[in-house]
């Protein structure tokens, strides 16, 4: 089929859109427009399911089918939309408390089903539109409106929730990385089977200096790591650290600027368990990974139920059955 | 009855029904035995009902009276409305089948007995501490003991099989006993021993030589000096099968799909006793039957409302429990207004209750149990087969009016069975997608003028692109609305439509006398306890009436006028009075209740009992 030739523009619904100013969202949603139009669809061909939070307002302002749904409940929504018409394009917008916490069943059974969704979770770690509560991601400490003293969970890392699903595509972005989110998103829109992508989002009143060190000029360098197919994992302002595995462990190593040791792992993000170390990787001991993570091939869910799908049956025939008997 | 015609002089009882009651350990083979003696009865041209009863237990203990599985079959001329009460014969295969059954059963009635299972150690288990055989226990029966295992080892002498395997087929030298009493044809059986065990020709002709060999012995043996004869009805003409309440609801979601020229999509979530609908939609998945086996009761109504966005004819189907699961996504279907078709087959609760026993305790909760104001129409079933025509008449509601509705089965209709006439194509209603306005008139909210139902644009269509969510719709455009007054005004359209939905509901059919002193007014299981109950009312002189209530949200138009030429109105029900209630809040009447939560059915006896003792109190 000729692709259709879209732009990010033609997906812009023309509501006014509101998230709070300086929202992360923003660029997401213009990235995500984008990303749509790169896949060649014409505008009917694609729906975008919400659950419940700021970020699940997405659908009204994407000039598609859209679905604002139930607090949790978009995967199990969207399974169903992409059942029942696998030629859509479905994305799953949601968010760390509407995917991981009230959501989590339906989130994990996407993935293992392996159903042709593209999720994206906007990972602000806290409840935004109930004004503040902690979230399955907050991080320890972090004092919110029901954690006054310090939360006491040990968060989520969803990046690494999806790896450890064994998701077919596993990749994470922040908000204002621009060029590093149309590559993975493009990506995504690409795959065949569920891709699950988590983007750290800032929330302007509930936690604005969340990822502060990993857009400063003078640290993001330090405190980003770039995760490239074939590359190896090096980061920092002068291109001097890497990381490197002990068996199973992860360590960083600095080296001479432009000097990469051998010991510093080259990406590969065909592997299962690579995709999990690399998820794993938290601050303060190490930096943030961001990037493709996983990508493999694996036949969806739809296309199994295709592939099993026999001919419609003759009603007559079936309402009769083997053992009809006739009176006369 | 010709071709087994009795070569010893056999006393021929010739009756209206025989309600038969098989009982024994739940690895006995009762429900197997129990379904080929239906199959039996049905082509012999009988009318029949049928009901499982076993335990929630799959393997209870052998030998335990916990672990007694029961099939019931009444099966005999037109009047056969219910599985019968007072079983006239008792098949037991165990002591703790007798020991849970016997008191059941009327004095003078017969009871057919395995003896060879009544050894001390099963006595023991079920509680005798000496023979009920041998005690005197029995003496008020008709007892005729068969050593089927033994005879069944007898016929198989040399087969080859080990002895654990032919003890297996014991059951069939029973069924053979039961057809020579019956004169019933062995043929569907053995037809149906060849299918099932094709694989196996040994165990085959194991089966069919003992099921032989059991007919042989009832008519060579002199302890087998009566033979009975049942009428036959006087039936439509037409192709029948057998079928349960189960299957004629998947059945009738094929049906309204292809009606529709539409997929099925069905979301469902394994639960007793409701699981049936979504194995027997598995079977007939295809290109067009989309069925799909959700990770929790929440996904599998959400996945069916995500298909009926694409434009599918989506259901699902559910228990008690999954019901209330499911509320939450009901307000969704509610104020996205989509199509939906959920099947709830009750069964005792709350919580887990009785999981395999039926109950008609869910009522209020379709009719209510929603949060905000969400009313969406509410059919029950009546029998078996019914489940089929409720069912269908479901989904030509939902796509008409573009809303959820619920049909009321349970568990005694899921796994009861009936013949089921089936229908010719012209038979079948009408079913039809409203019209979509052009792409530039369209509004998501735009309502038809009569059914006040919105266009069902689907995800796909071209030109119709837009944005369906949970929060309050402006009318019209559908666009996202805080305002006050369109809430209240959506909130009343919303209410209007489903009001409206009564404008469906033919003429309410008062059986017996439009007038009178009595109305029994009952809805969905109960319909052949109260028919049967109130024939036996009017035969003995009495003034009493009946309807059966289908769509019980909205109630029928006419059902005020009815109740109000009766001096009394008496609902029978197997709940604490949940349609007594929605009828005092809706006419203002004081019904009388009849109320069972035994997680039995209702039968004749109670409600005839009670139409007396209302009658009485005049």
């Amino acid at each position: 089929m000729e692709k259709t030739k879209l732009t990010a523009k033609d997906f812009s619904s023309n509501l006014p859109v509101k998230w709070c100013p300086g929202c992360g969202n923003f660029a997401i949603l213009n990235q995500i427009q984008k990303a749509m139009a790169g896949m060649g669809l014409p505008h009917e061909k694609y729906a975008v399911i919400s659950g419940i939070g700021c970020s699940s307002r997405f659908p009204y302002y994407v000039n598609t089918y859209g679905f604002h749904t139930m607090h949790g409940r978009a995967p199990a929504v969207a399974t169903g939309v992409k059942l029942a018409d696998p030629d859509l394009a479905v994305w799953v917008v949601t968010g760390d408390g509407d995917g991981l916490s009230i959501g989590g069943n339906h989130m994990l059974h996407a993935i293992r089903k392996n159903i042709g969704l593209k999720i994206v979770l906007f990972n602000n770690r806290i409840y935004a539109l109930t004004k503040g509560q902690a979230s399955p991601t907050t991080q320890p400490g972090t004092k919110t409106k029901t954690t006054p003293e310090g939360s006491l969970d040990w968060p989520f890392n969803p990046a690494r929730f999806a790896a450890g699903l064994d998701c077919t595509f596993v990749a994470r972005g922040i908000d204002f990385d621009l060029a590093g989110n149309a590559a993975i998103l493009d990506r995504a829109a690409a795959h065949e089977g569920t891709a699950f992508v988590e983007i750290l989002q800032k929330c302007v009143p509930f936690s604005d200096k969340e990822f502060d060190p990993l857009k400063d000029p003078q640290t993001k360098d330090d405190n980003v790591l770039r995760v490239e197919h074939g590359k190896p994992l090096v980061f920092g302002k002068g291109k001097n650290k890497g990381i490197a595995f002990r068996g199973f462990r992860p360590e960083v190593v600095e080296f001479p600027a432009g000097k990469v040791p051998e010991e510093v792992a080259v990406y590969d993000e065909t592997s299962a368990e690579m995709a999990y170390l690399i998820s794993g990787l938290t601050q303060p001991e190490f930096p943030v990974p961001v990037g493709v993570f996983k990508a493999v091939k694996k036949t969806s869910y739809e296309a199994l139920v295709a592939e099993q799908s026999g001919p419609p049956a003759d009603l007559d025939a079936l309402l009769a059955g083997p053992d009809a008997w006739e009176v006369k | 009855m010709t071709q087994n015609a009795p070569k010893k002089n056999v006393k021929v009882s010739e009756l209206n029904s025989i309600t038969i009651r098989f009982a024994g350990d739940s690895g006995d083979g009762i429900q197997l035995v129990g379904n080929q003696f239906a199959t039996a009865t049905a082509k012999a041209g009988n009318d029949l009902s049928t009901l499982p009863d076993y335990p929630a237990e799959i393997r209870a203990p052998a030998g335990s009276l916990g672990g007694v599985s029961g099939f019931q079959i009444n099966f005999g001329d037109d009047s056969v409305l219910t599985p019968g009460n007072k079983p006239h014969v008792l098949v037991v295969m165990n002591p703790a089948a007798l020991a849970v059954n016997l008191k059941g059963m009327e004095k003078g009635s017969v009871i057919i007995v395995n003896s060879d299972a009544f050894s001390q150690q099963a006595l023991e288990k079920a509680g005798y501490s000496s023979n009920p055989l041998e005690d005197g226990t029995l003496g008020n029966y008709r007892v005729i003991s068969v050593a089927a295992s033994a005879l069944t080892e007898a016929a198989l002498a040399g087969s080859g099989l080990t002895r654990s395997q032919v003890l297996k087929c014991k059951n069939f030298y029973v069924l053979g006993i039961l057809y020579w009493m019956y004169g019933l044809p062995l043929s569907p059986t053995i037809e149906w021993i060849k299918a099932k065990f094709k694989k196996s020709p040994e165990t085959a002709a194991a089966n069919e030589k003992v099921l032989r060999a059991g007919h042989d012995y009832a008519e060579s043996t002199e302890i087998f000096d009566a033979r009975f004869q049942v009428r036959k009805r006087k039936i439509k003409p037409g192709r029948y099968r057998n079928l349960t309440g189960n299957e004629a609801a998947a059945y009738a979601l094929i049906t309204a799909a292809k009606l529709l020229k539409r997929d099925l999509f069905y979301g469902s979530y394994p639960i007793t006793p409701a699981s049936e609908i979504l194995q027997v939609l598995s079977k007939y998945r295809s290109r067009d039957v989309r069925v799909f086996q959700a990770e929790d009761e929440i996904a599998a109504i959400c996945s069916t409302i995500g298909a009926a966005f694409a434009g599918s004819l989506a259901a699902t189907g559910t228990s008690g429990p999954g019901l209330s699961l499911k509320a939450e996504a009901l307000g969704l279907a509610v104020i996205t207004e989509l199509p939906l078709v959920i099947v709830d087959v009750q069964r005792g609760g709350p919580s887990t209750g009785l999981p395999t026993k039926t109950e008609q305790s869910d009522l209020l909760q379709a009719v209510f149990g929603r949060h905000g104001e969400s009313p969406l129409p509410v059919l029950a079933a009546s029998s078996p087969a019914d489940c089929f025509d409720a069912t269908l008449e479901a989904a030509r509601l939902a796509v008409k009016y573009m809303t959820p509705v619920i049909v009321l089965s349970n568990s005694y209709l899921s796994n009861g069975s009936e013949p089921f006439r089936i229908p010719e194509p012209s038979e079948l209603p009408k079913f039809e997608v409203p019209p979509l306005p052009p792409p530039e008139a369209y509004k998501p909210y735009l309502r038809a003028p009569e059914t006040l139902a919105r266009p069902w644009a689907h995800a796909g269509l071209k030109g119709y692109e837009h944005r369906l969510g949970g929060l309050e719709k402006q009318d019209v455009t559908g666009a996202i609305s805080y305002d006050a007054l369109n809430h209240e005004r959506m909130t009343q359209l919303r209410a209007e439509k489903i009001a409206g939905v009564a404008r469906e509901i033919p003429p309410t059919r008062v059986y017996g006398d439009p007038e009178g002193d009595l109305l029994v007014a009952g809805w969905g299981s109960t319909y052949g306890a109260i028919k049967q109950a109130v024939t036996a009312a009017r035969e003995a002189g009495l003034k009493v009436s009946s309807v059966h209530v289908r769509h019980l949200n909205p109630l029928p138009p006419d059902l005020g006028v009815i109740m109000r030429r009766f001096r009394k109105v008496l609902v029978p029900e197997e709940n604490c009075g949940q349609f007594r209630l929605l009828l005092r809040s809706s006419y203002m009447t004081e019904p009388v209740g009849l109320n069972k939560v035994q997680g039995q059915p209702l039968n004749q006896e109670e409600v005839l009992e009670k139409i007396k003792e209302v009658l009485r109190g005049n």
